[in-house]
């Protein structure tokens, strides 16, 4: 009849228990927060007094993790932007006249002069004198592909080379198209991530959506249009020679130097002469590849002027590092191992595969690879965020309050009963919602409200079959367990409809829908889990206490 | 003494004019759906496009000067609308300003919302800036969220009808979606009659008056079940109006408790909220409603096959075995 056995009583207590202490942290928030952040910054290897101290005010034997406050809340700006692919295939085949033009002018007996015709995007059109030899024209051209890795894994040519009358026409084929774009799309995310770090606000989201989307948002920002001044800023890129390397931040540089962190952190700091051996400018190309050793390396490329200028340097140097600074931090500082003569070179460190990818995103990045189009562009500012979470918690307050009074009303000790496991599903919510970390927004509050509006259900349900129970069964123990029994498939059946649609929700909607969609169906699990279990043990416990000849429910 | 909403026993007849409140239901859909169609909803930015801006100042809201401040600027179709909430503070006068989509795809001009702030600025001189909040979206994107909104809410339904057909019979399914499409329905033509705001927030609401209203449903459906194997010879319309009488008590409970919760969240959880707060309110009495008068209603009227217990004891009590 009416019996839990107790290892399950165990289970159920310790699972609210365990999500009670996961939700802790949530109501101090600001305290906690303090602490993460210090603690964040002595990972980073500042250690101060007043880190150490922030650190400690949350213990670290606590969870920590806190639920995040969406852009609504905290206050922030959030963007959506288009990149335009395409212009980067414009600048690839401009790039490409110069080595077709030097590929063709061997062969001006046969095919006559060539004159380069205004094109649109895709494709690079070249007039010659003599179309009858067009077919030399374009083996020429072909001769100049590059083999490339399409989606499938075949190897196909980089440029497709046909002929319309007297053009010579070049366009990029599909594979090579397909790789540019994947290229484009990391450079740009890199770039962006990399300029919005600089920033240095807390927890930006960047996030690449479909082909050619990238999401931005960032909480505590002004507004979305310092987020684009900031992305838009061209990055730049210097190779300078190297004083001296240094721990410490406030060295006095000297005349004609200056001080620059390490990109890796607070830790390094190294001593730069000012003028740039090289600029970014200067540079063709950038690659990941592996050093002779088999580790992972990055080879880059200069044009003819930077080739000759890091040349003469390099030969001058050897055996001292030069620094590869970007955007006023040194990305690394390799030793000169000998002359570099040619334009190219390796630059190798203490990479893996994943930095070396990186490094050579950012050097062949210098500025975004393509423009951006803004779609989209939210700015909440942090007042209003406030003023929603103040209305928010005091609608909380007094939804929670006037429910928990009318469940009493209506059904007694059993109204108490559910009251009390409506307070830890509220917890539970929270607990699970920090745990995923998820992000609170203000539909997400209104989600929360609801859910306790709707926890309540599962436990009206039951109480309302145990009092039909009541008229007709033997006794009260047999009612609540008919009650229980068949409350049961209701129950089940109202929350899962209703939880699909919460899972539509998050799969198909963004940013606030979304943050709702989480809390409800968050809200769904604990409210039946609290409801069938949390209750009933309550229950259970309170009539082997008290064995009741009649219950009122 | 306990409170109780609905007396210990009820037999109230639900169904003595059931082609009534159907027929009622149907002239309201269409009432709804013609508003829908020659007022139009009021789209916000999220499906439109455009810019919204939200400002705040210390002195009052002259709506007349901030329109005549703006005309200068030429944006084209320029909406201002003060905002009242009993949330404010005294010197809290805040006031909402919709511009078109501009030109082009891009969302807004750093150019445009500097003009904004400068004009208005120089008609009140207590207008706090920068603006509390600024969103635009550009047209490109507006035209993608509203497709998303729509697949979302027919996927709802879709989810749903074959959840309940799988769990209950096919004419439990359709009953129950008759129910939503009418909710649905009556809660687009409300926005559009009120002319409130809709924007993305409200698609959430309106999944949520889906799940809701089936929650609501499936209950009563639940019930319906049980009770047309427990009494095999009673006609059709006696089993319904039964299993409603013995869960109007529920029915009544959860929709008050829902209600109280949304009702605190509208008067006091602040402007922002509150059109989408106010879908799910009026969600819940329309879906309360429907699970009676429409869901059963086309249940009686398609009729149920009886002897489909006996096939499959086990259907409908698959969870009833779970312990706890």
């Amino acid at each position: 009849m009416l019996q839990i056995p107790a290892w399950k009583r165990v289970l159920i207590w310790a699972a609210c228990a365990l999500g009670l202490i996961l939700a802790l942290p949530n109501g101090f928030y600001d305290r906690v927060e303090r602490s993460n952040d210090a603690e964040a910054r002595i990972e980073a290897g500042f250690v101060t007094d007043e880190n150490t101290a922030d650190a400690g005010l949350w213990p670290s034997y606590l969870p920590s993790s806190l639920v995040n406050l969406g852009l609504d809340l905290r206050g922030g700006a959030h963007l959506l932007a288009e990149v335009k692919l395409e212009e980067v295939y414009e600048t690839r085949l401009e790039g490409f006249w110069p080595e077709l033009r030097d590929a063709l002018r061997p062969e001006r007996d046969t095919i006559g002069t060539i004159r380069l015709q205004p094109s649109s995007g895709n494709e690079l059109r070249v007039r010659i004198s003599q179309p009858e030899n067009m077919a030399r024209a374009m083996e020429v051209a072909r001769g100049l592909a590059n083999p490339v890795q399409s989606l499938t894994g075949a190897l196909e040519n980089d440029i497709e080379v046909t002929s319309d009358g007297t053009d010579l026409i070049v366009s990029l084929s599909e594979a090579e198209r397909q790789a540019t774009d994947q290229r484009t799309m990391a450079q740009t995310l890199e770039i962006v991530r990399r300029r919005i770090d600089e920033a240095g606000t807390r927890e930006p989201t960047i996030q690449r959506q479909g082909a050619d989307r990238v999401l931005i948002q960032v909480p505590g920002i002004g507004s979305a249009q310092e987020v684009k001044e900031l992305i838009g800023k061209p990055a730049l890129l210097t190779f300078q020679p190297v004083v001296t390397r240094t721990e410490n931040g406030e060295t006095n540089p000297g005349p004609g130097n200056e001080i620059l962190p390490s990109i890796d952190g607070f830790s390094a700091f190294y001593v730069l002469e000012r003028t740039p051996v090289v600029t970014g400018e200067d540079l063709v190309n950038a690659q990941p590849s592996f050093d002779q050793n088999g580790r992972p390396a990055v080879d880059f490329r200069f044009n003819t002027s930077g080739a000759r200028k890091f040349g003469d340097y390099t030969a001058e140097n050897v055996g001292s590092p030069f620094a590869i600074v970007l955007d006023g931090e040194v990305i690394s500082a390799p030793v000169i191992q000998t002359a570099i003569r040619g334009g190219s070179g390796q630059i190798t460190g203490d990479f893996d595969v994943v930095e070396s990818t990186n490094l050579s995103i950012l050097l062949r990045a210098g500025s975004l690879p393509a423009g951006l189009e803004f779609l989209e562009e939210r700015t909440i500012g942090p007042d209003l965020g406030q003023d929603s979470i103040d209305a928010g918690t005091i609608a909380c307050i007094v939804a929670f309050a006037a429910i928990l009074v009318f469940m009493a009303l209506s059904y007694g000790l059993f109204g108490i009963f559910a009251n009390i496991a409506l307070i830890i599903n509220v917890g539970l919510i929270f607990g699970l919602l920090s745990l995923v970390g998820a992000t609170l927004t203000l539909p997400g509050i209104a989600g929360i409200v609801l859910t306790i509006g709707m926890a309540v259900d599962a436990n009206v349900l039951v109480f309302e079959r145990i009092r039909e129970e009541l008229k007709t069964a033997k006794g009260p123990a047999r009612a609540i367990d008919l009650g229980y029994e068949k409350a049961l498939s209701a129950i089940v059946d109202a929350n899962i409809t209703t939880f699909i649609t919460a899972l539509i929700l998050y799969a198909m909607g963004s940013g606030p829908v979304r943050g709702f969609a989480i809390t409800l169906g968050l809200g769904i699990i604990t409210s039946v889990f609290t409801a069938i279990f949390v209750t009933r043990v309550m229950v259970v416990m309170w009539f082997e206490r008290k064995r009741p000849k009649t219950i009122e429910v | 003494m306990r409170l109780r909403l609905v007396p210990k026993q009820t037999s109230i007849d639900f169904f003595a004019k059931w082609k009534l409140w159907l027929g009622i239901s149907a002239l309201l859909m269409v009432v709804a759906f013609a508003s829908f169609l020659f007022q139009g909803l009021n789209f916000g930015i999220d499906f439109r496009g455009g810019t919204t801006i939200r400002t705040e100042s210390t002195q009052p809201v002259d709506v007349a000067a901030y329109r005549e401040a703006l005309a200068a600027l030429e944006l084209g179709d320029v909406a201002i609308s003060e905002v009242f909430d009993p949330t404010f503070g005294p010197d809290q006068n805040v006031a909402q300003i919709r511009i078109q989509a501009q030109e082009g795809g891009e969302a807004v001009s750093p150019a445009v919302i500097n003009d904004v702030a400068d004009a208005l600025a120089a008609v009140d001189p207590g207008l706090k800036l920068p603006f509390p909040s600024v969103e635009s979206v550009g047209p490109k994107v507006s035209g993608e969220l509203i497709q998303t909104a729509a697949l979302a809410v027919v996927l709802a339904i879709g989810a749903v009808l074959i959840y309940i057909w799988l769990r209950f019979e096919w004419q439990f399914a359709l009953g129950a979606v008759a129910a939503l499409v009418h909710d649905v329905i009556l809660t687009i033509g409300i926005f559009s009659e009120l002319q409130i705001k809709f924007d993305l927030a409200i698609i959430a609401a309106l999944l949520t008056i889906v799940g809701y209203s089936l929650n609501d449903t499936v209950v009563v459906f639940d019930r319906v079940r049980e009770n047309l194997r427990k009494y095999k010879k009673k006609p059709l319309n006696e089993v319904l109006n039964i299993s409603i009488n013995e869960t109007l008590s529920r029915t009544m409970m959860t929709s008050v408790t829902t209600l109280l919760a949304l009702i605190s969240l509208f008067v006091l959880g602040g402007d922002v909220i509150r059109g989408f707060v106010f879908a799910m309110i009026w969600g819940v009495i329309v879906g309360t409603y429907s699970s009676i008068f429409v869901a059963s209603a086309i249940l009686l009227f398609l009729g149920v096959k009886r002897d489909w217990s006996k096939k499959d004891p086990s259907a409908g009590t698959r969870f009833g075995d779970i312990d706890a």
